[in-house]
């Protein structure tokens, strides 16, 4: 391919758009079904181990427009992987396929793009899946930050597994894959400006393969949700909204590290409210809980797994924290946007 | 509203100073803080060293919640 | 953290709390007058651990809920001036004045950029030097002190197109008038930690000497809290009147000559409105006449109109300490922090917003 740019004429669907495909696409890609070319990609269902008539299809997508588009720990690329898969992985699915959509902004540059593909073939590679369809489109300088990608994923859901945000009881055990703020904080940071003795990075991860050990420890495994945008707390709010329940966590438990505590004081965010994009929350039943505490430290991204609170009857749809001084405090679902508090 | 996790100062260039704030790097001025050196740590706030943070105080502080016994407010405070 | 865990730890704080309980339980109302303070009260849940007849009121600390409307339209009219490039705090964004707030008047094309530091606002002016640049000057004396300095820096380096719209406040002077006007009983002072790292402990001796008010210079985490109420409640027990130090790692008796020098170089006393409060005498700081040059409301011939309060709101009532959030008819209501009717809600230390996230609508 000559130049080191997109351009208009990438997205026209010619010559340069089959060029794009063949050089930059298919080699990170590959793999039969997009091989094929065709309109769509027709894909093997594997049935057999506990896809019985009780599995189900689970269908999940995202649209990545971070900015920007590298940071440390990951990448727009990563991001749209590990996004997708953990969301089918969340209702206890196993994700099996992904379709990625790209609008190219023209000027990008093709070495950012090779990063990026290159990024998600890696993490589609860990996470077990295939990027078996695509799409490329290119808007004018201007009409796009250099490069957004939606991501579509597809999985299987076995016979009996019923994971949800609705099915949290009293009783139940909450439980958090390791620490808070940090996804959020890389971003914003590169954004702000802030630099870090050893830098902040994303914990943009893929997160099936723990979640299937979690599901084999711990088979009634009530609900499980990544807390993305609106962080922690907005995800154990949805959670109490949609069981009727009430949540309680003990801030102790919770892990922040320093440099991420920091720059929230900095820029004025609450590490609770901040995104992350490689921990899980979990609710378990208190029977189960220390298997899949267990199961979490085990895998990969696990090891700072900790169990943060309770699941109580009520005041129903509350979030409660005992603070690390003992007293009490609500945990409010995001509200509007944050801005940097100065004085 | 004020910062309240100190900072320590690592490098200092007329009136400007480079400081580690729990691992976050910033520049910060230290024009209101005159006799600041490398090592110490100061409160920032909007852009500015305001004060110092006394370590020996600040030790003395500590050292006394230990003793700390939560019978009798007629206790000595430090 | 350094410095910082060791004043979070749950051990001592514990022992901190228990030496309150063992205080008699006469009812005291103790006052502090930072928005910091609210936050951590609220943040770390202080006020469950307190006995009853302990009752912590927010007063006026919170330098953005008490700038009045008349200033914040001056600031919105200034923005939308086509030459004018208004730099702010972040916090002032989305207060609303008479009729709008800074944030509208940037998406209806005004010029506004937050800053965290009166440096960027310096930079700005240097990078634009075809517009006048005006920074709306909020904050107390742990920020006017940087904005005296931004001032000097213009003048050092010659910059001709940096301006300050001063409304920073000095912090005893509405102390003395919540105590003067007697609508709320208040037996103790938590003092502003980093302020008083600036001013020192004299300011506010008057209190204790003339109104046997008892004062301690608290720090921000829980434990410089709790350690500050027991400090207090010690004075009232023992009948003492003083001003004390509880944040010794910070605050010097005498303050920090380096940043009062160059603050009343500067800055001089004036009469300032506080929202809630009224004209309060010599709480404000208004540009000296020697540095005339630099004052946005001598240079500039800016008439936002007249003033209008809202309705219903009762910011006013809140930040004197008469109204606790919830007893706000709007609160919860008509006024949350989506739909924020006054700047106790909108602003990130106001005490209805503090409330209402740490503390719910109830």
């Amino acid at each position: 391919m000559r130049g080191d740019r997109i351009l208009l004429a990438h997205g026209s669907g010619g010559k340069l758009s089959s060029e794009l495909i063949q050089e930059i696409f298919f080699p990170a890609f590959g793999n039969p079904a997009l091989a094929r070319m065709d309109d769509s990609a027709v894909l093997p269902l594997p049935l057999g181990k506990g896809q019985g008539e009780g599995s189900r299809l689970a269908m999940s997508t995202d649209s990545h427009v971070v900015k920007p588009l590298f940071f440390g720990g990951g990448d727009i690329g990563r991001l749209a992987v590990c996004g997708t898969v953990n969301d089918l992985a969340m209702v206890g699915a196993t994700p099996l396929y992904l379709a990625a959509g790209f609008i190219l902004e023209e000027g990008l540059l093709l070495a950012d793009l090779r990063r990026v593909v290159a990024s998600m073939k890696e993490a589609a590679a860990e996470a077990g899946v295939s990027v078996v369809t695509g799409d490329t489109k290119v808007v004018e300088q201007g009409g796009a930050d250099w490069l957004y990608v939606t991501t579509t994923g597809v999985g299987m859901v076995s016979d009996g597994v019923n994971v949800s945000g609705s099915n949290a009881r009293a009783g139940d055990v909450v439980l958090l894959s390791g620490s808070i703020g940090d996804h959020g904080i890389a971003v914003l940071s590169r954004r702000e400006g802030l630099e870090f003795g050893s830098p902040v990075t994303s914990d943009v991860a893929p997160l099936n393969h723990m979640v299937a050990a979690m599901l084999e420890a711990a088979p009634h495994l009530r609900a499980l949700r990544d807390p993305t945008r609106g962080g922690l707390a907005t995800t154990l709010n949805e959670f109490a909204a949609q069981s009727g329940v009430s949540i309680q966590i003990e801030e102790a438990q919770i892990l922040v590290r320093p440099a991420v505590q920091a720059a929230c004081e900095m820029l004025g965010y609450d590490p609770l409210y901040v995104a992350n994009e490689g921990k899980l929350v979990a609710i378990a039943p208190e029977e189960e809980a220390e298997a899949a505490l267990s199961a979490m430290r085990r895998t990969r991204y696990g090891e700072d797994a900790r169990i943060i609170g309770r699941v109580l009857p009520s005041p129903t749809g509350r979030v409660l924290m005992k603070t690390r001084i003992g007293g009490t405090r609500i945990v409010q679902m995001l509200m509007g946007e944050m801005l940097p508090r100065i004085c | 509203m004020c910062l309240a996790v100190p900072a320590r100062i690592t490098e200092i260039h007329g009136n400007k100073a480079t400081v580690d704030m729990a691992g976050v790097v910033r520049e910060t001025s230290v024009k209101m803080l005159p006799g600041a050196e490398v090592g110490d740590y100061v409160i920032i706030h909007a852009g500015y060293a305001i004060e110092k943070l006394d370590e020996e105080e600040a030790a003395r502080t500590v050292e006394m919640f230990k003793m700390m016994d939560s019978l009798g407010a007629e206790e000595s405070k430090n | 953290m350094k410095y910082v865990d060791e004043f979070r730890d749950s051990e001592t704080a514990a022992r901190l709390v228990e030496r309150i309980r063992r205080h008699p339980p006469i009812p005291v109302n103790l006052m502090e007058v930072c928005g910091t303070h609210t936050v951590a009260i609220f943040r770390h849940g202080i006020r469950q651990l307190l006995p009853e007849n302990v009752n912590l009121i927010s007063g006026p600390g919170c330098p953005v809920c008490v700038t009045a409307n008349r200033d914040i339209d001056w600031a919105i009219a200034a923005a939308k001036q086509p030459d004018t490039i208004l730099t702010t705090f972040g916090d002032m964004l989305k207060v609303p004045g008479s009729h709008s707030s800074l944030q509208q008047a940037r998406a209806e094309g005004g010029e506004v950029r937050v800053v965290y530091s009166t440096l960027d606002a310096l930079q700005i002016a240097r990078a634009n030097p075809q517009k006048r640049v005006v920074f709306f000057g909020i904050g107390f004396e742990t920020t006017a002190p940087t904005i005296a300095c931004s001032i000097l820096e213009a003048e050092e380096t010659g910059l001709e197109n940096y301006f300050v719209f001063s409304v920073n406040k000095v912090m005893p002077p509405p102390m003395k008038a919540l105590v003067d006007s007697g609508e709320v009983r208040i037996d103790g002072f938590l003092c502003p930690g980093h302020v008083s790292a600036i001013i020192g402990s004299e300011p506010y001796q008057f209190l204790a000497r003339d109104y046997g008010i008892p004062c301690v210079i608290a720090g921000f985490e829980p434990v410089d809290v709790l350690q500050s109420i027991d400090m207090l409640l010690a004075q009232r027990v023992e009948g003492r009147a003083e001003v004390e130090i509880q944040y010794k790692r910070v605050v010097r008796p005498e303050g920090n000559p380096a940043a009062m020098a160059p603050l009343y170089r500067v800055f001089q006393p004036a009469d300032a409105e506080w929202r809630g409060l009224g004209m309060i005498p010599g709480s404000g700081l208004e540009v000296r006449e020697e540095y005339a040059r630099f004052d946005a409301r001598r240079v500039t011939q800016i008439d936002p109109g007249p003033t209008r309060e809202h309705r219903g709101c009762r910011c006013g009532d809140v930040l004197r300490g008469v109204m606790k959030p919830p007893e706000c008819p709007l609160y919860g209501r008509a006024c949350t922090p989506e739909t924020p009717v006054g700047p106790c809600m909108v602003s990130s230390e106001g005490t209805c917003s503090t409330w209402f996230q740490f503390a719910g609508a109830e």
